[in-house]
């Protein structure tokens, strides 16, 4: 089984704390990976590291064999690594269909084409299928910025598949989302894995969404690797209890 | 080397009121992302309070005393209830306009309603030179440098060693936690526009003796101030003053020694080198940036 | 309303704006012609700025500077005997590689920070242009700059030139429009509202910075290309820092990031001090408190304040159609 990703003894020091303190893991092909850990852990700066927003201190990223280490996020992303983030970020002043053809555009052509090509860049049935994937026809060429909150988060999520990635990390996708979205968002990830193929790391708090989702869970918790395994295993874990809980 | 020391203390002297003008455009910007593009103007101005008072007969000392009076009202207070506030949620850019739009508003009305020419402005020293081990220093420098450095020391004991000028920093660091604890933010953002009103006063006072009281004086003046808060830090007090110091002996030393006609080119050098390579100035904390 | 009745109405409003611009020069005097030339050279150089600051959010204190770089261009060639379409070729590709290397500091530092840089270079700028004589013919400038000949029609008459530069200002407009509605646009708005996603969307944010900045500069260049041979003498004030502030102040005032705010916010700049001169010196006062007014009351600008109204109205209807489609179920359902 191939690693899309493979992560090797990463260290992010922030002045004399070290925030991620020499992760190692591997993600393989087709796998649903859940990070979970308590606030603080490193899980956030992590995923910084990996994509290039923060130029870790020390170790390894490696996309498909690759070494990506301080890649720029746009360079990464045009590899087929795409991301979102914990504070929701979508372009609130374009409509939803532009947000989508705005996340794939880049990957349409080269720069001039796209200035004298067409004006969706040739995404206009792309980014109507993914409207319709996620539930959003009625709401296609509405200003991103008015929808509710688990509909910008479905965008979201759709934006990060747009450009038909082969590895998408989700921070916190369910973070602030009610039950019936949540279970819309769910299902929508299942579906985009089966039918694409793709690999997902998840962040994520929610118990239920991590353990009913992925197939692989790793626990970090003060910048390290606390424990790994598949979600039955961790939740049994009693390190994983004490670092949760405490004593 | 008489005449580099000549030189180098008339550059402090003009230095230290380019730290003046530049302290308070720092002050504004901390306290509340103001970029006053008028500030120039805001020392151009006080010397006609000033000299309109006396045109009314006043003797000397109660002149000042209105021009202090209605540079903190007008300079400060109005300035900051009138333009500041109903803008200043839209962002930095268009209030960075409006004081664009603030300067010329300035010089046009002290042009038109006062003179188009360079008026004579008393002055408070003498105009007599002093000769010190050999070296001529005119008492107009000394009274400049000394009056400047006293507004500056009485400002940093003010911010460092009294509650208000504490609470002061704090709001200009963090509003949010210091409103938490319970300080008065917008009242100490208020103080910090009457105090740029204040010292722009001072610095009207000791500069127009020299340079006249004309309504083209904010020009340069307004420029040096940003060079030197920018250079020296944005981010501290202490930054505009070492900032503006510096800048005053640089700029007299290369106007004496390099060609004139491009004595502005070494400001804006040392701008562009210092903004590139070290954008928190000389002296500057980096700027929290969120990602 | 529906969306063809708008689009009728925006080419209605249109067609009446190019009527007014093509017809009523033939019954102004001289001057007026040349006013309205200036706010066509003027409008040209603020559609730039609006690209790299309006669309890009990349602020710039430099554009005047490439508005001098153009009009030195067309002054020192055309009075070698150069034809104007050679100072053209080398302005823009002159301002386009220096507006280029200009964009490097913006990846570095933004917002006030580089307005003070872009400020910095504005000033160096005009030193160059100021002192040195061999190139520039220093304070005194240079004198006598020809109107071009397009096809063997001479432009010096004043009406003809106004109509050349009316031209040149359509085509820069709907290179300017068809750039904005190209993905380039996109890429643009993401850009200034939010770098970091649209870095994570594979958006090359180096790349698209570096290209506001030399395209806004190359239009800057365009401006000063005709302004030359419009004014006739080409002179270092005239380029100093305070071009490049009017020139931000049109772009803000008009509405920036909106197409049509260049063209209203370069309106408002030539030739509203001019309505204003009946009032002789107070003139500039006034302009100042009116442009201070405006800004207060509405910082997207002009073009803004009619933004809010259609939104306001839209949303309005909206809500409307909302509050009937669900009281129409719940009728349905009773």
């Amino acid at each position: 089984m191939t690693a899309v990703l493979e992560v090797v003894n990463l260290k992010k020091r922030f002045g004399g704390v070290a925030a991620v303190d020499g992760v190692s893991f591997d993600v393989r092909e087709g796998e649903i990976l859940g990070i979970i850990g308590p606030n603080g852990s490193g899980k956030s700066t992590l995923f910084n590291c990996i994509l290039g927003q923060l130029a870790p201190s020390e170790g390894d990223v490696r996309l498909d064999g690759r070494t990506t280490t301080g890649m720029r996020p746009c360079d990464l992303n045009r590899l087929g690594v795409s991301r979102t983030f914990q504070l929701l970020q979508i372009f609130p002043k374009l409509s939803v269909r532009n947000n989508l053809i705005l996340a794939a555009q880049e990957h349409q052509g080269t720069i001039l084409t796209r200035l004298f090509g067409r004006r969706d860049a040739g995404l206009g049935e792309a980014a109507d299928r993914m409207i319709a994937f996620f539930g959003l026809d009625h709401l296609a060429t509405e200003p991103a910025g008015g929808l509710s909150y688990g509909q910008q988060k479905l965008l979201d999520a759709a934006m990060a598949f747009m450009s038909g990635p082969r590895l998408v990390l989700l921070d916190e996708p369910a973070g602030g989302v009610n039950l019936a979205m949540l279970a819309n968002l769910k299902d929508r990830l299942k579906a985009f894995s089966e039918e694409r193929g793709a690999t997902f790391v998840v962040i994520e708090h929610n118990m239920e969404f991590v353990m009913s989702l992925c197939s692989r869970v790793l626990v970090l918790a003060e910048g390290k690797v606390l424990a790994e395994g598949s979600p039955a295993e961790v939740r049994a874990n009693p390190t994983v209890i004490e670092a949760y809980l405490g004593r | 080397m008489a005449d580099f020391v000549t030189l180098v203390v008339a550059g402090l002297a003009t230095g230290a009121l380019y730290a003046l003008t530049a302290i308070g455009f720092t002050l504004l910007w901390q306290t509340s992302q103001t970029i006053n593009f008028a500030q120039g103007e805001f020392v151009m101005l006080p010397a006609f309070f000033m000299l309109a008072a006396m045109n009314f007969h006043l003797p000397f000392w109660a002149a000042i005393a209105i021009g202090f009076v209605l540079s903190t009202a007008i300079l400060g207070f109005a300035f900051k209830k009138l333009l500041v506030d109903p803008m200043l949620r839209h962002g930095v850019l268009p209030l960075a306009i409006a004081t664009m739009a603030l300067s010329t508003f300035l010089k046009e009305s002290v042009k038109t309603f006062y003179s188009a020419e360079a008026s004579p402005f008393p002055s408070l020293a003498p105009d007599v030179d002093l000769h010190l081990f050999g070296v001529t220093i005119s008492w107009q420098n000394v009274a400049a440098l000394v009056v400047a450095l006293a507004a500056v020391f009485a400002l940093q004991y003010f911010l460092n060693q009294t509650l208000l000028g504490r609470q002061m920093q704090a709001a200009a660091q963090n509003p949010t936690a210091a409103r938490i604890l319970g300080v008065p933010v917008e009242r100490t953002i208020l103080y910090a526009f009457l105090i740029n009103g204040t010292l722009v006063a001072v610095a009207s006072l000791l500069i127009s003796p020299v340079y006249l009281a004309k309504f083209t004086n904010g020009e340069t003046l307004g420029l040096a101030a940003f060079v030197a808060a920018i250079v020296g830090g944005f981010n501290q007090i202490r930054g505009a003053i070492v900032g503006g110091l510096l800048l005053g002996v640089v700029d007299n030393l290369s106007a004496a020694y390099l060609s004139t006609q491009y004595r502005g080119a070494i400001p804006m050098a040392l701008l562009i080198v210092v903004i590139l390579f070290k954008p928190d100035g000389l002296l500057g904390r980096a700027e929290e940036r969120t990602v | 309303m529906s969306a063809k009745a708008q689009t009728l109405i925006g080419l209605l409003g249109l067609a009446i704006v190019a009527a007014f611009l093509i017809l009523t020069p033939l019954t102004l005097h001289r001057y007026g012609i040349y006013i309205l030339s200036e706010w066509a050279v003027m409008t040209i150089a603020a559609i730039g700025l609006n690209l790299t600051l309006g669309y890009a959010g990349q602020v710039s204190l430099a554009q005047g500077a490439f508005v001098g770089i153009g009009a030195y261009a067309a002054a020192i060639l055309t009075t070698h005997g150069w034809p104007l379409i050679a100072a053209l070729a080398l302005a823009l590709v002159l301002c386009f590689a220096i507006g280029w290397l200009l964009g490097y500091p913006a990846l570095r530092v933004q917002h006030h920070y580089l307005a003070f840089v872009t400020l910095a270079f504005s000033t160096l700028a005009f030193l160059v242009f100021r002192n040195e004589f061999w190139l520039t013919g220093g304070t005194e400038g240079i004198d006598g700059v020809p109107r071009p000949s397009i096809f063997g029609l001479s432009t010096t008459p004043d009406l003809r030139y106004y109509y050349f530069c009316l031209f040149v200002l359509v085509l820069a407009a709907l290179g300017a429009l068809g750039l904005v509605r190209s993905p380039w646009g996109r890429a643009f708005l993401a850009l200034r509202e939010n770098p970091i996603r649209a870095m994570s969307l594979g958006v090359d944010t180096r790349r698209y910075i570096l290209m506001a900045f030399a395209i806004g500069s190359t239009l800057g260049g365009l401006a000063g290309v005709l302004y030359a041979p419009l004014v006739g003498l080409v002179e270092p004030p005239a380029f100093a820092l305070t071009l490049s502030f009017d020139l931000l102040m049109m772009v803000i005032v008009g509405g920036s990031g909106y197409f049509a705010g260049p063209f209203v916010g370069a309106m408002v700049a030539v030739l509203l001090p001019e309505w204003l001169r009946f009032l002789e010196t107070y003139y500039l006062i006034l302009y100042a408190l009116l442009v201070m007014a405006l800004l207060i009351y509405s910082p997207t600008g002009l073009v803004g304040i009619v933004d809010r109204f259609v939104v306001r109205r839209r949303t309005k209807a909206a809500s409307a159609a909302r509050a009937a489609l669900s009281a129409s179920i719940e009728r349905r359902a009773s």
